[in-house]
């Protein structure tokens, strides 16, 4: 009979799922994780990976659309392809897939393939995935475990999170979609709504309108990314905006018309005049919900809140030696946040000297449209609702010499410091590469640094990242450049 | 080969006390019990006795120092045939004794020491000694956070990478207060300054708004700084509620005279004991918690400390300060012991001569300043009892009786109470039953 008896079983191979899988086996664990649809989950197979691959064919794309203003010139027409921009998006999809399954093998973990049930404490069940399958999917890894009943000490749920549907506007899958429609579109549609401005709306909006498609955003908040600081939120619409995209704040989808080949949202602004919007297909990017249901939970008394696992610092549920981590663990639902959570859990259980709770404080956040929107921290509203005495400093990319060599001067950069400390409380951006410029502050906030120390950093010439220590100066009246 | 005299702990809490003074000089011949130091504690003085005969080689640490660690060397014993040059304090702190007795050898002076060191050395800074002086890891903004809240980092730990300190480990000993968090520091003489968590204006800002030749300074003794700390962190961790309330008087007066009347002499005529008021109220307090024992408890985060016995502490005004020597298990103990036992403790702490265990603890405390006149007050909450119970003066007051207006003796007192743990309503209860003790005072002889 097989050995079905581990240390540690985790439940979903998402980016936390695999991650915290790897960290157990690291730490001496006999570890297996348990899969019923792709390595990697939705993180690396319908979420953050492939929407990069295409958000880069619409980058390229723009960037061909503008060589005159470069001194080049393409002969002929430039068009997308589309079935050529999906395959592609799909084939990095399947390399890092595959990927995850080499990572399981090189650290032995066993892989467990099916839909996991939580019979009792330290027990699951592993039977045939229910779920309807989305195509297209990549093979069933090799050597994979099957069906039966496995044990282990503790038990991880990183089951992850799916779409949220609101009623009445439930996606369809043909007309209304979710990302997993708008990851693969057969053809390219002439015009688009997207519910919702948060990240997954707004990176479909910008790829779409990159690809010359007729795009409206509906978002119900008054800003787009609402999360994100207002001072970003509003520069990255007017950059939006400029790039031909419909934006409706403040306003919601009442009702959907289906006809055969198209859509009609009726849209209720604020002032209730109510707008009908037809466009060829709706995206209904309204968040995400975690998924809980049908693996058990309830049988084993576990709360849970709001759809989510209710955890602690150290991601133990209330039934001990069961754990929960990533997003059906609770928000932000990122799989940065997923993956260091299953760390600080499999490295508390191992009982790694050293190990805290995560400072939800230093989670950054990025967004891929064009502009792309980066942050951590604070936003400057937040400060003043905790009372905070606060320094804000803010720089343009239109007066730094490698944005403007770049071709990307529209973007700024705005740093928000507690006035008597000195503390880095946030950092928001919205420009070219931010989403990588941001690391460079996020590290300066987990080692404490004040004001000083980043003043006193020799940031490389010319670079985007030389904004970061201007806006830096800026906020104590000291700026160079500007 | 010589004996090393170490500060003592005086209790099992104690980490570091004042030299006070020494009792013999350089060159004296001690032997075993002799008296040779008094060291000062947070409220009291101990003596020193020595445990070793020899003549004291070298007094190390003078007489005044404040802060001393225990087991700290303080002196050093020469025994028969030794000289002032067989005497090893170089190890500073804690210094063990030389190991192996006659293999060890004379250890250089001090300027040999440095020339050693200036031969080898590549480095000008001579590498610190002992533990302290190396380099405190710490991250930027927490050096600034203890900067503007006056902290002390050596007085801290850090829970960073490699003992960083860090944020929290500063947010930590803020929150923690005064409480124990200071003293896991392992440095010396600052960790009493670094205490005070929440920093009040500097010394400067408080000097420079008078006259320099209009004051002097007194430093502060070991009492003084306790009660600062103590009663800033009661203060600011314990939410206060006041409950108060009037006692008649006029009974327990009566009775207090019967009985002390009543009381045996010895063959001088003295007494076996003289009851006074605040026997009685002890001992009223202590039936009280008896009763409404959800009110004897103390406050923990996780816990409610609920108390079996009334341990009641009372606070002694003495010179320089007060202390609250305690009665154990006051609700079990006769009048008489309470009374004897209270004039024993108040005489010794007096004279500064209480062992920490007589006046550490307790599950709730009295403070009365009836004898100095005073109406009523509010008394500050002394952790870990939940509640203090502050008695002003009895006093001859019109009182309305069957709607007729009478004259009565009269009491006014208020309770204090930590309100985490003693909510209003019974804090109020509490004060039923105490007051239903002081009006009706045979109930406490039975």
């Amino acid at each position: 009979m097989a050995d079905t008896n581990y240390d540690v079983i985790i439940i979903g191979s998402g980016p936390g799922g695999y991650v915290t899988a790897i960290r157990s086996a690291q730490l001496g664990f006999k570890t297996a994780i348990v899969e019923r649809e792709h390595l990697g989950g939705i993180c690396l197979n319908w979420g953050c990976i492939p929407t990069k691959a295409l958000l880069r064919s619409a980058e390229i794309f723009d960037h061909a659309n503008h060589a005159k203003s470069f001194g080049l010139t393409l002969e002929g027409t430039m068009k997308a392809d589309v079935k050529d921009v999906v395959a592609r998006s799909r084939g990095v999809s399947a390399r890092l897939n595959g990927g995850v399954g080499f990572l399981m093998k090189k650290n032995k973990i066993d892989v467990i393939w099916g839909e996991a049930k939580l019979t009792k404490p330290g027990e699951i069940s592993v039977g045939k995935s229910t779920k309807p399958v989305v195509e297209p999917q990549h093979p069933v890894p090799k050597g994979v475990k099957g069906e039966g009943t496995y044990t282990a000490k503790h038990i991880i749920v990183a089951t992850g999170a799916r779409p949220r549907a609101l009623p009445g506007i439930e996606p369809d899958g043909k007309l209304i979609w979710t990302y997993f429609e708008a990851m693969k579109p057969a053809k390219m549609p002439k015009s688009l709504v997207v519910m919702g401005s948060g990240a997954i709306g707004i990176e479909f909006a910008s790829f779409y309108r990159s690809m010359g498609v007729d795009v409206t955003v509906v978002e119900l908040m008054a800003n787009v990314m609402p999360v994100e600081d207002e001072e970003i939120s509003k520069f990255a619409r007017k950059a939006l905006e400029k790039r031909g995209l419909k934006i409706i704040t403040e306003a919601k989808v009442t009702k959907v018309d289906k006809a055969a080949n198209s859509i009609t949202a009726h849209v209720e602004t604020k002032d209730g005049k109510v707008r009908q919007i037809t466009a060829d297909h709706l995206i209904s990017a309204v968040g995400v919900q975690g998924n809980i249901e049908n693996i058990g939970l309830e049988a084993l008394g576990v709360k849970t809140d709001r759809g989510c696992v209710v955890i602690d610092d150290y991601g133990r549920t209330n039934v001990p030696g069961l754990y929960a981590i990533g997003d059906v663990a609770g928000p932000p639902m990122l799989a940065h946040k997923a993956e260091h959570e299953g760390v600080i859990c499999i490295e508390k259980i191992a009982g790694v000297p050293g190990v805290h709770a995560m400072d939800h404080r230093k989670i950054p956040g990025c967004t891929y449209c064009n502009p792309q929107v980066a942050s951590v921290g604070l936003t400057e509203a937040k400060a003043k609702e905790q009372g905070r005495e606060i320094r804000v400093g803010r720089y343009m990319f239109n007066a730094n010499g490698k944005a403007i060599a770049l071709g990307e001067d529209n973007g700024m950069i705005k740093v928000i410091f507690d006035k008597k400390s000195g503390e880095l409380l946030g950092a928001h951006m919205c420009g070219a590469e931010v989403t990588e410029l941001i690391q460079g502050f996020v590290v300066a906030m987990n080692l404490e640094t004040t004001e000083e120390e980043l003043m006193h950093t020799i940031f490389p010439h010319p670079t985007l990242s030389e904004m970061m220590k201007e806006s830096v100066l800026d906020a104590y009246g000291k700026v160079l450049n500007a | 080969m010589p004996i090393n005299i170490t500060m003592p702990a005086l209790s099992p809490t104690m980490e570091e006390g004042n030299l006070a003074k020494w009792l013999v000089k350089e060159g004296d011949q001690v032997s075993a019990g002799d008296v040779i130091a008094e060291i000062e504690t947070d409220k009291a003085t101990m003596e020193v006795e020595a445990v070793d005969e020899g003549k004291v080689g070298k007094i190390v640490v003078a007489a005044g120092t404040e802060g001393v660690k225990v087991n700290a060397l303080i002196a050093v014993l020469l025994e028969d045939g030794e000289d002032a040059s067989a005497i090893d304090t170089s190890g500073g702190g804690a210094a063990p004794a030389p190991s192996g007795g006659d293999a060890a050898p004379a250890v250089p002076d001090s300027s040999s020491a440095i020339e050693v060191g200036a031969r080898a050395a590549t480095d000008p800074v001579p590498a610190p000694k002992a533990a302290d002086g190396g380099r405190i890891f710490s991250s930027p903004l927490a050096r600034r956070l203890a900067q503007l809240n006056g902290l002390d980092l050596k007085a801290l730990k850090g829970s960073g990478p490699h003992g960083r300190i860090v944020k929290r480990d500063i947010e930590a000993a803020l929150e923690a207060g005064t409480g124990k968090a200071a003293p896991a520091a392992a440095e010396a003489p600052k960790a009493a300054a670094a205490a005070a968590p929440v920093a009040g204006p500097s010394a400067d800002q408080v000097l420079k708004l008078f006259d320099k030749d209009s004051y002097e300074l007194v430093p502060h003794d070991g009492m003084r700084k306790t009660i600062a700390k103590r009663l800033t962190e009661s203060k600011q961790t314990i939410p206060h509620f006041y409950v108060s309330v009037d006692v008649e008087l006029d009974a327990l007066l009566a009775l207090r005279a019967q009985l002390n009347d009543a009381a045996a002499k010895d063959k001088d005529g003295k007494p076996a004991y003289k009851l006074s008021v605040n026997d009685m109220t002890i001992k009223a307090l202590a039936l009280a918690l008896r009763d409404v024992p959800d009110a004897n408890v103390s406050w923990t985060d996780d816990n409610m400390v609920m108390h079996k016995h009334a341990d009641v502490g009372v606070a002694v005004s003495i010179p320089g300060g007060l202390i609250t020597p305690i009665i154990r298990s006051a609700e079990e103990k006769p009048l008489s012991v309470i009374s004897n036992q209270m004039k024993d403790l108040g005489k010794r702490a007096k004279e500064r001569k209480l062992k920490p265990e007589e006046y550490q603890g307790g599950t709730t405390a009295v403070s009365n300043m009836g004898m100095m006149g005073v109406k009523n007050f509010s008394a500050v909450v002394n952790p870990p009892h939940a509640t203090i119970l502050a008695v002003g003066a009895g006093e001859k007051r019109p009182v309305v009786k069957d709607g007729e207006l009478a004259v009565a003796t009269v009491m006014s007192v208020t309770l204090s109470t930590d309100h985490r743990c003693v909510d209003g309503a019974l804090g109020a209860e509490l004060l039923a039953a105490f007051k239903g003790y002081i009006e009706n005072p045979m109930s406490m002889l039975v």
